[in-house]
């Protein structure tokens, strides 16, 4: 298999993670979900350090957001698929 | 340039129904050490000075200086004590010197580390003076260090291990190689009747749920409820000023990608592995007594204080996943380093004992994974020094339940 770009770790999840080093903006990216072992492609919106996430659908402000399949906290802005997930457009629910 | 030298240690046998050994010190109350140190340990701050001059002249020994023992009182003392007694009862320490500014509490440690029947003596300072209390002191220690020089190794079953876990500036790297690597490692030792231990109360917060479910019945999943919920209640809520982000997730982890505490935590479980269930709850610090298995441990977050607690329960080797690079390591216990980040791998690679970045690029599978764990567990405890040993990381950090009377 070719050198995935991004890795999700369950098919519910709406964020994937960056897993290699200077992804730039406008490249098609290999995605696989790990639990099964699919794959699937997603254009990179913006540049996206390796590490951190984008966005895998469209997310509004006040969803909740999902990884592992479980509830990671929730956007307090609009995220656009493709787009660069992080302190700065999601916040936890617990603190 | 000379080339690379192969090591000469062979494989341990593999997994599927083969045996799993390793040569250690079984010690004098049939514990089984992967080193073995001689330790000056002291009672309190004031005496690190006494102690550092002891380690300083008898070479081999290793002083473990700390910042308290003074004035303490109720639970605060009483972990004090369990810390400072479990670091000296290791089974990676084969015999301890404690220096005290006095005699009585001083004798109160050398009275819990002799519960061993490892050779342990103390000395306190009032009415000697450090001078004095070096020059027995050493003499003392270089003794101990001659009588443990001459102890020899045995070979021993893998169920005479004692692993621990806790990771360290995590990313989102670590929830998907280096932690799911140590579950893996969990899920195939713990079968065979090793002890394993998890903590990190505040990290499994988001992940509460999950945790809970993986107790071994619901008494203990309540009893592990009760432990996050005085942990949420009494330490966050009751002293947080805002959401803590750059402290739980600390900056580090943001950096490396991470976004808030539930995210964090569910990666942080992943070193429980898929199938192992914890048995018990522990108090910092508190050693297991219900037999092998996988256990829990009420501790921080923090590296050095959550290392610290596991070695003073008995653990002799600890796994530790990082994602972004945390470089601890700890006086009596060998740390090993796991990482799944290919840029830390190769920015920080002397702190790296195993790569597991292969999970990333789908070139290693986490069971391959897991096996090469194991297989750097046994090497440890045969004797190779971790990154961390090399690099001297000594980390010894004391959990502080509140302020001295």
């Amino acid at each position: 298999m070719a050198i995935p770009h991004l890795l999700v770790h369950d098919k519910k999840d709406t964020v994937g993670v960056i897993v290699i080093e200077g992804l730039k903006a406008g490249t098609n990216m290999l995605g696989v979900v790990t639990a099964n072992d699919s794959t699937f492609h997603l254009k990179a919106r913006m540049d996206v350090p390796i590490g951190h996430k984008v966005a895998l659908v469209d997310i509004k402000k006040g969803e909740t957001v999902w990884k592992y399949g479980h509830d990671i906290g929730k956007a307090v802005a609009d995220i656009k698929k493709g787009e660069h997930v992080h302190v700065h457009n999601v916040k936890t629910k617990k603190w | 340039m000379a080339s690379k030298r192969k090591r000469k240690t062979s494989k341990p046998a593999k997994l599927n129904g083969g045996r799993l050994s390793f040569h250690g010190w079984r010690r004098e109350n049939g514990r089984v050490g992967v080193r073995n140190h001689v330790i000056i340990l002291p009672l309190d701050d004031l005496s690190n000075a006494a102690c550092e001059a002891v380690a300083n002249q008898v070479k081999g020994t290793i002083a473990i200086p700390h910042a308290y023992g003074r004035l303490q009182f109720g639970a605060d003392l009483e972990l004090f004590f369990r810390t400072i007694i479990g670091t000296g009862s290791n089974p990676n320490v084969a015999a301890v010197v404690v220096i005290g500014i006095e005699e009585g509490w001083t004798k109160r440690i050398v009275d819990g580390i002799a519960k061993t029947g490892k050779p342990v003596t103390g000395f306190g300072i009032e009415g000697n003076g450090d001078l004095m209390t070096v020059a027995k002191a050493a003499r003392a220690a270089k003794e101990y260090l001659q009588w443990a020089s001459e102890l020899e190794r045995e070979e021993c079953s893998i169920s005479d291990l004692w692993v621990s876990t806790k990771c360290g500036e995590s990313d989102t790297t670590t929830g998907l190689a280096s932690c799911p690597t140590v579950g893996n490692m969990y899920d195939k030792l713990i079968p065979r009747g090793i002890y394993g231990v998890f903590g990190e109360t505040s990290e499994i917060t988001g992940a509460e749920h999950i945790a809970k479910a993986r107790a071994i019945n619901s008494k203990i999943g309540d009893k592990w409820m009760k432990v996050w919920q005085a942990y949420e209640n009494e330490v966050i809520q009751a002293h947080k000023t805002d959401d803590l982000s750059e402290s739980q997730p600390t900056k580090g982890n943001i950096a490396g990608g991470l976004t808030t505490i539930e995210e964090k935590a569910l990666g942080n479980l992943e070193k429980i592995g898929r199938k192992c269930r914890y048995i018990d709850v522990l108090e910092p610090a508190e050693a297991p007594a219900n037999g092998p298995g996988l256990y829990y441990m009420d501790t921080s977050s923090a590296a050095a204080e959550c290392v610290t607690l596991m070695a003073a329960a008995g653990y002799a080797v600890h796994t530790f996943p990082t994602g972004q690079g945390n470089i601890i390591g700890n006086p009596v216990i060998p740390v090993i380093k796991i990482s799944g980040n290919p840029r830390t791998v190769r920015t920080m690679s002397e702190h790296i004992d195993l790569d597991v970045s292969g999970i990333l690029r789908r070139d290693m599978t986490i069971p391959a994974a897991g096996d090469a764990l194991i297989d750097m567990i046994i090497r440890t405890a045969n004797g190779r020094l971790t990154s961390a040993e090399t690099l001297g990381h000594r980390e010894f950090v004391l959990t502080k339940l509140y302020r001295s009377a």
